[in-house]
């Protein structure tokens, strides 16, 4: 680890010098509503994907998160492990394109293992030019504590640098995270339109900052936000907003 | 004592020699480990100066021209380089002059011999023949003629000589008189610019190391401003004193000068090392050498407020440093529509962003066409039913059965037969979304019937 990446972690909870970033709006309205008015830039966010076919799932709810906090000439910086390219396979240029992303303003960043991701990771946010960083370990990656994720927020605060931690094959653990999604693909209703397009069944699990929430969400990829999913799929009630409902749905679901 | 004086030569049957020396002690010939020794040693000598040139099978020239006087003078500097290498166990004989040839010949028979400019001719006529180091039927030609020593060859009229053994030999004799002097071939190549610093007590601690390297650094760029110039490839050696060298080399995507970014690529360098640098004890030299230089753009130079694009420039390089220059990549668009080439990864260090074309894929409707995740090689799926229109129904892919929902296609994408003999066959691809709402991207592989009989089908990527 850098030497100036090594903060004085006891002073970090009462609240981190930093830059003060306007929210970024999702575009959909009661998850802006929760997160009183938007994604906050130059954070910690987790977005788990809730079995072993919610990958691409995940990895497109991450981007989009990042894509939305990403302003115009910055860079987005995705660090994924080598297996997660295996088993979900590569990033791909067309289909970030595709997506709403500009290929062109993306590096990716093949790490051998988790350590390298977690490393990679933390350079990046060193690196002004950037303003999102999409870090993609696989499995349960010890090294992603608590600690680590401090150090990282604490990094992502200093440059404004938007950090979305992709986790794959894993269940939450305490983090410093600003907020944590646990994303599932949605099922399709019989009379759904659009059937082609983007759509996640997020559940918000973590929040630090407002309540947690569950809902369908549509990515629009031509204009690069969220809108409500108007599907006829039925959402499954969300109840409370302690963590514990969704961490058991999550055993459930493997 | 020396195996010569025992009547012992090379090339020499082994059963002879022994029958001569009976209690000789015979160690089988390692050509390629001598070599690499060689190399080694030579590695060990570009403290010296970085011309240092092999004379198989275990000689070394070195050009100390302009470079002596800081090792006090030739006759101190070759007292130095034999006085270390005696003290490594090796058996060293070392001459100076003004021609390798001439210092060759000198190493061999009068070892120690410094000859001041001018005076190879006079040196090196005593000499026997042998010093002149040409092919053995010459020598014994030389010999058969009566002629013992280099001087009373050099008597001989050219013409005679150029006639009987070639106009190279004439050469050959001419160099060792020190005339003619040709230069010498340097292993390695020669950097454009160097510094270094030696120390009288080997430094082993990694601040020490690291504040050598940035003052190192500082004293290249004191160098490259005024030219307007950055480094693009540098390399570190690291002297130890045991005569080790490790060399580790830096390269940039684009010309850097400032010091403080240069030593930090060193670091990110050396740890990311997989055989540490191991300062045993100690490094006594460690030298900066650039051996590719760039012009930096004027506009580059700016104030303190280094831009985006210079950030993550320096980014990339630090990345490269650390995790190596193929594992940080950027994407390029090409020229083709077959979906695994049409866009490529390639390292961003040697790579400038390109800004397009993409080709927008996506649906009128905004729905992707590509997939965000692309696997390296197609994954054989089972398709065990189409429907009539010839779309799947359901297929395994990893052992897990998928129920279709709901499918969109065919994309048909043909091979690119203009540019390959054998292209393969034409795909169909499908969007596919399984009742869980899982996304793929298939394809059929074969038309039916006029390609193949029985298509394949495959899994190529996963849509969000």
């Amino acid at each position: 680890m850098n030497a100036s990446f090594k903060p004085n972690l006891k002073t970090l909870p009462g609240g981190v010098p930093g830059l003060a970033l306007a929210r970024a709006p999702l575009g959909h309205v009661a998850a802006d509503a929760c997160l009183c008015g938007g994604l906050l830039p130059g954070a910690v966010h987790e977005v788990f994907a809730a079995m072993a076919g919610a990958g691409a799932a995940a990895s497109g709810f991450a981007l989009a998160l990042a894509l939305r906090a990403l302003a115009k000439p910055k860079w987005l910086l995705w660090v994924r492990q080598d297996f997660s390219a295996l088993e979900l396979g590569e990033i791909h240029a067309d289909g970030l394109h595709d997506f709403g992303a500009d290929p062109s303003r993306v590096l990716l960043l093949r790490a051998p293992d988790a350590n390298a991701v977690l490393r990679g990771g933390a350079d990046g946010l060193g690196c002004k030019g950037l303003g999102a960083v999409i870090v993609e370990p696989w499995g349960s990656a010890p090294m992603f504590n608590l600690t680590a994720s401090r150090r990282l927020l604490l990094a992502a605060r200093q440059h404004g640098i938007t950090v979305i931690v992709l986790r794959h094959g894993c269940a939450p653990a305490p983090s410093a995270a600003e907020t944590r999604w646990l994303i599932r693909p949605a099922p399709l209703a019989p009379d759904d339109e659009d059937r082609g397009i983007p759509r996640f069944d997020a559940a918000l699990l973590r929040n630090r900052h407002g309540p947690a929430g569950r809902w369908m969400m549509d990515w629009d990829c031509n204009n690069g936000i969220f809108r409500t999913a108007h599907s006829r799929a039925s959402v499954p009630p969300f109840t409370g907003r302690s963590v514990e409902a969704p961490l058991e749905d999550l055993r459930q679901a493997g | 004592m020396p195996a010569a004086k025992l009547g012992l030569y090379p090339g020499k049957a082994l059963a002879d020699a022994r029958a001569m020396v009976p209690d000789l002690a015979v160690i089988r010939a390692n050509e390629p480990a001598d070599r690499k020794l060689l190399e080694a040693i030579a590695d060990w000598c570009v403290r010296y100066t970085p011309l240092v040139a092999l004379d198989p099978p275990h000689g070394l020239f070195l050009d100390v021209t302009g470079v002596a006087h800081l090792f006090g003078g030739e006759a101190g500097l070759l007292q130095d380089a034999v006085r270390k290498c005696t003290a490594q166990g090796f058996l060293v004989h070392a001459a100076l002059a003004t021609t390798a040839e001439a210092a060759r010949a000198l190493a061999q028979s009068k070892p120690g011999t410094v000859v001041p400019p001018g005076g190879e001719a006079e040196a090196v006529a005593p000499l026997p023949t042998d010093a002149l180091n040409t092919k053995p039927h010459i020598i014994y030609a030389l010999k058969r003629a009566g002629l013992k020593t280099i001087g009373e060859v050099v008597g001989r009229t050219r013409q005679e000589l150029a006639s009987r053994f070639g106009g190279s030999f004439v050469l050959l004799l001419e160099r060792t008189r020190g005339r003619n002097g040709g230069p010498i071939t340097p292993r390695i190549p020669v950097p454009l610019l160097m510094a270094e610093r030696r120390f009288a007590e080997p430094v082993t601690a990694g601040t020490a190391i690291a504040e050598t390297l940035l003052s190192l650094s500082k004293d290249i760029a004191v160098i490259l401003e005024p030219q307007g110039q950055g480094v693009r490839i540098l390399e570190a050696c690291f002297f130890r004193a045991d005569g080790q060298v490790r060399h580790v080399t830096i390269e940039t995507g684009h010309a850097i000068r400032e010091p403080t970014l240069i030593v930090r690529l060193f670091q990110e360098k050396l740890d990311a090392l997989i055989d540490p640098l191991d300062p045993g004890f100690g490094f006594d030299v460690i030298r900066l050498s650039v051996l590719s230089v760039q012009v930096i753009p004027v506009e580059n130079i700016g104030f303190d407020t280094r831009s985006c694009e210079q950030d993550v420039a320096f980014l990339v390089d630090r990345l490269a440093a650390r995790f190596g220059a193929q594992r940080i990549l950027r994407f390029l668009p090409q020229n083709t529509h077959i979906p695994e080439a049409a866009s490529i990864a390639a390292p961003a260090q040697y790579t400038e962003p390109v800004a397009g074309p993409w080709r927008v894929e996506r649906d009128s409707d905004g729905t992707p066409s590509r997939p965000l995740r692309l696997f390296a090689k197609a994954e054989p799926i089972i398709v065990p039913e189409e429907d009539l229109a010839g779309m799947p129904v359901r297929f395994y892919w990893r052992h897990a059965l998928h129920r279709l929902a709901h499918a969109e296609g065919p994309e048909r994408i043909a091979t690119e037969w203009w540019h390959y003999q054998n292209p393969g066959h034409t795909r169909d691809y499908f969007r596919v979304k399984d009742e869980e709402g899982q996304h793929f991207w298939i394809y059929r592989e074969g038309l039916p019937d006029r390609e193949t009989l029985q298509p394949r089908w495959f899994m190529h990527g996963l849509l969000a």
